[in-house]
């Protein structure tokens, strides 16, 4: 039941005793509003992880071939080696929990300093990437305008060409359309179909995204004289199969067809990114935990802090108990002022603590959407509302408890020594 | 209304226990004006505490109102308390942070009465002790007959049947310790029971009854010489009427 004599007769409490409220209510306020900047700040840290890894397939492995590190039928170490075109069908038709096979070639560009890809009197340097289209299921990109390479730019060995965002900013003016253009790579006319931007900037390789070129695989082979050379795989595994069998069947299946020693790991390198991902997780499983202990010991001072003062409140207020007592006023009741105080000073306290912190990351997350930087380290730093209920909730029972005590404490004074105590 | 009867009380003090009351019997009427004498020590604030039920008694049988007292809960004491008895104390025990109506209407807001009425009632008080104009005030802005008015206001308020005054004028000059009596005897005279504990001889003189405590038993009780007007100011004549009050002395 609300009654309000009470409430009236707590916040009068509560005013008349400015400072001590003050330093009661600022170690929940204190507590809380750490608990949640830290949470807040480490879902941040998070989100822009995770983010810049969206829409990437996970459960994906890639792998390329390095110097053989082992003699092995007849060859010595160190041997070169590459991938074929029929590896391709070989790993299609040998391993059943594949599911995508992209292969990939890289023609130059990228961390050269020359300029290969020229239009008009503008130059630039940018990756060239041969690629297959279900490249795009595994590394998604978002097209701004036209289309992805397809199957008959493949069949046909069509001179096509979808370009980064940036290539385009800096190959075009800012109002021309660069679709139907053409723009010379390595020497040889490509005809603009596409333009995209990355959707994920944090999962790379070699050189920034958006300033990469994507033309058909088997035109790179033939236009650039690689013959059946493919550069690297990126392999999908079928859902509910985790990569690692996929990854070790993959490899040895290409060692075989390499005549590779089967315990040579060096000459067949990759990358299983499902382990990446399950790290990165962990990584943060890891700060999550870490947020937790280091928030709920705050909290857990401050609810100290207040047990504390409560004590010293009643301790201070034992001759304002003693009278209060002597006028009639039941120990119920007396108990009941004490725990209220505490948790209303709590409660407020943890309350403004809450919105203080849920405000200043709202104006962190503003402050950054506003600056616009592409490649975030900090991104949508927010907090579960239910997390923040919860907490307050500990945060309010957790009062009530720090009152019980002084106020048992309270109740154990006989009035009369109550009344003496000076 | 008030029955004593072979009250002991004894106080834990280190090792030694400490024999405050061996045996008080005591009778007192509705509507008396009783003061206890003694010097510090005799028991005189303890026996007080016990008819005020802020402390208990370890022996003997203690009646208020007909109803034996003894091993309440502290809730039950405190309904008694707030019920039957009014406390007016030597420190006046206002409550510091409450203005002076508010801590006149106290014992009616335990007896969940509405703030509105209460602070009423509680005006109506004030103005009985001369005080509704400093009704607004803090403890501390209040001379210490004032607050001492405020405190007896606030005995008053839940119509208590006993007011149990301990050493009301202990902190107050003379002149003020007067009016306070007076306001204490006006009281006395809508019916209510007043026992105040003192030591000062004229206040005693100002009641219709002594008893007088000595090492925890009753040394005397007797009816006491009223105070001459003329009295008042000049201390040999003081000393002079001292000499002729011992009539009523118990054996």
């Amino acid at each position: 039941m609300f009654d309000l004599d009470k409430w009236q007769e707590i916040f009068a409490a509560l005013k008349k005793n400015k400072m001590r409220t003050f330093l009661t209510a600022f170690g929940v306020f204190w507590g809380i509003f750490m608990l949640v900047i830290m949470l807040g700040s480490g879902r941040g840290l998070q989100n822009a992880v995770f983010d810049g890894m969206k829409d990437f397939a996970t459960n994906s492995l890639f792998v390329w071939t390095q110097p053989t590190s082992e003699p092995y039928d007849g060859f010595p170490r160190g041997r070169r080696f590459y991938f074929r075109n029929d590896d391709i069908e070989a790993l299609r038709n040998n391993i059943p929990e594949i599911d995508i096979i992209a292969p990939r070639l890289q023609a130059g560009g990228g961390t050269s300093s020359t300029d290969n890809v020229i239009r008009g009197i503008k130059t630039g340097s940018f990756t060239v990437n041969g690629d297959y289209p279900e490249w795009n299921l595994i590394d998604p990109v978002k097209m701004l305008d036209g289309r992805f390479l397809n199957h008959l730019d493949l069949l046909h060995r069509r001179k096509v060409a979808v370009i980064g965002d940036m290539v385009k900013n800096i190959l075009f003016g800012k109002d021309e359309d660069p679709l139907g253009e053409y723009i010379r790579i390595n020497g040889v006319y490509f005809q603009v179909v596409g333009v995209f931007s990355p959707l994920n900037s944090n999962i790379g390789f070699g050189g920034d995204k958006a300033q990469s070129i994507f033309i058909p695989f088997t035109t790179l082979q033939q236009t650039y004289n690689y013959g059946n050379i493919v550069g690297w795989f990126a392999i999908t595994a079928r859902e509910d199969i985790p990569v690692g069998i996929v990854d070790d069947k993959v490899r040895e299946l290409l060692k075989r067809r390499h005549r590779v020693a089967p315990h040579d790991n060096h000459a067949i390198a990759g990358v299983n990114l499902e382990e990446q991902f399950i790290r990165v997780k962990g990584l943060f499983l890891g700060i999550d935990i870490l947020v937790w202990i280091v928030g709920i010991g705050t909290l857990l001072a401050g609810v100290i802090g207040i047990s504390n003062i409560m004590l010293i409140v009643v301790k201070e207020r034992t001759k304002e108990i003693g009278i209060q007592r002597a006028l009639g006023a039941t120990p119920r009741k007396i108990i009941s002022q004490i725990i209220s105080e505490s948790v209303f000073l709590t409660t407020i306290a943890g309350y403004m603590g809450l919105s203080l912190a849920v405000f200043l990351l709202e104006l962190i997350n503003r402050a950054l959407l506003a600056s616009g930087a592409d490649n975030q380290a900090f991104k949508n730093p927010e907090v579960d509302l239910n997390i923040a209920i919860a907490a307050l909730i500990i945060l309010i029972v957790a009062g009530a408890f720090a009152g019980l005590m002084p106020a048992n404490r309270a109740i154990s004074i006989k009035p009369i020594d109550a009344l003496r105590d000076e | 209304m008030i029955t004593l009867q072979n009250i002991h009380k004894s106080y834990q003090m280190g090792l030694n226990p400490l024999h405050v009351l061996k045996g008080i019997d005591l009778q007192i009427e509705k509507g008396e004006l009783v003061s206890i004498m003694g010097s510090s020590g005799s028991g005189k604030s303890t026996l007080l505490n016990i008819i005020g039920i802020l402390d208990n008694h370890d022996e003997g049988e203690y009646k208020l109102d007909g109803k034996i007292i003894a091993n309440l809960s502290e809730t039950k004491a405190a309904l008694l308390r707030n019920e039957y008895i009014g406390f007016v104390f030597q420190s006046f025990n206002l409550i510091s942070f409450k203005n002076a109506m508010e801590n006149v209407a106290l014992p009616l807001y335990y007896k969940k009465i509405s703030r509105k009425k209460r602070n009423k009632i509680a005006m109506d008080y004030l103005d009985k002790v001369g005080l509704l104009d400093w009704a607004e005030h803090m403890p501390n802005e209040l001379s210490g007959g004032q607050k001492q008015r405020v405190a007896i206001a606030r005995s008053l308020i839940a119509r208590p049947k006993v007011i149990l005054a301990d050493e009301p004028t202990g902190a107050l000059d003379s002149s003020t310790s007067y009016e306070v009596m007076e306001i204490l005897r006006n009281i006395n005279q809508e019916g209510i029971t007043v026992i105040i504990v003192t030591h000062e001889d004229d206040i005693s003189r100002m009641t219709k009854r002594v008893i007088k405590l000595k090492d925890g038993i009753i040394e005397a009780d007797y009816v006491p010489k009223p105070l001459q007007n003329s009295s008042l100011n000049g201390s040999g004549s003081r000393l002079a009427d001292k000499e002729n009050v011992t009539l009523n002395i118990q054996t």
